[in-house]
């Protein structure tokens, strides 16, 4: 029962991990602004089904509201009003945009160098109590007080900074 | 599950979106690749939360981040815009008057 579960978690990590690399990769490579925007959709959502494996409700139903809902709205119409063509252009990339290629890659082999080298096959533990939303908001409004204080501020900087910069004179 | 099998995801994630920053010409595709970097940051902090036995102040940061990441996406944007508006064209590489 027990065994069958974690079978399950294993092949749904693997499906839904392969499916955000690829579209990962398609929204980094793609001709078409408008194409990349909903390949970035398929790696949000395959991001909050992760976070369910990693029990976290709370986050992944935010993660779809504020991400699907509304962070992908407001891409399209700056796709909208920046008259990007709806079909594929030529130059979306740099000049030298190969030089990401060893760059990405560099990267790539050093973090995970690092992170097999730290934690090998250690194993998340599987009898953990999930955490609900009353621990997850007496955790906010507890000890992450001050840092939820900063962040409203920044918020309504962001909301006044966008209409100031947007507005036109 | 492995905790490396997260952590690797995310780094992953992070290298595309770290090489779309640098490839990417046009700006409203680097700030999706912006996107990309801090969605992996926020499986690591769900990861390493769960490792810790469901300590929840990683799931108020992993909130906290999509929060700055809205807000980061609507200045970003406004930005975007405002630049089209006087230059006909947000190509990234045709803004060269902060050279030093």
């Amino acid at each position: 029962m027990l065994l069958g579960a974690l079978v399950a978690q294993n092949i749904g990590f693997g499906v839904i991990a392969a499916m955000m690399v690829i579209a990962a990769l398609r929204v980094v490579t793609t001709n078409n602004v408008v194409h990349a925007a909903l390949w970035l959709v398929v790696v949000l959502a395959g991001a909050a089904a992760q976070y369910v494996l990693l029990a976290a409700e709370f986050v992944a139903v935010t993660q779809v509201l504020v991400y699907i809902g509304a962070v992908m709205v407001l891409f399209l119409f700056g796709t909208m009003l920046t008259r990007a063509r709806i079909g594929a252009e030529k130059d979306l990339n740099n000049k030298n945009w190969l030089l990401g290629i060893p760059v990405a890659l560099l990267l790539l082999g050093t973090l995970s160098y690092v992170l097999i080298d730290t934690f090998g096959d250690e194993e998340l533990p599987n009898d953990v109590t999930p955490i609900n939303t009353q621990q997850l908001s007496d955790s906010i409004f507890q000890p992450y007080l001050l840092p939820f204080w900063a962040l409203s501020f920044v918020l309504l900087v962001a909301a006044i900074g966008a209409i100031v910069l947007a507005r036109k004179d | 599950m492995l905790i490396n099998q997260f952590l690797l995801l995310g780094a992953v994630l992070f290298c595309i979106g770290v090489y779309g920053v640098i490839a990417r010409k046009n700006a409203v595709l680097v700030l999706m690749s912006i996107e990309l970097i801090l969605n992996s940051v926020n499986i690591n902090l769900l990861a390493f939360s769960l490792r810790n036995g469901g300590d929840p102040g990683g799931h108020a940061f992993a909130l906290y981040i999509i929060a700055v990441a809205a807000a980061e996406v609507g200045v970003g944007l406004a930005l975007v815009l405002l630049i089209y508006r006087n230059r006909r064209s947000i190509a990234l590489d045709e803004l060269s008057e902060m050279k030093g």
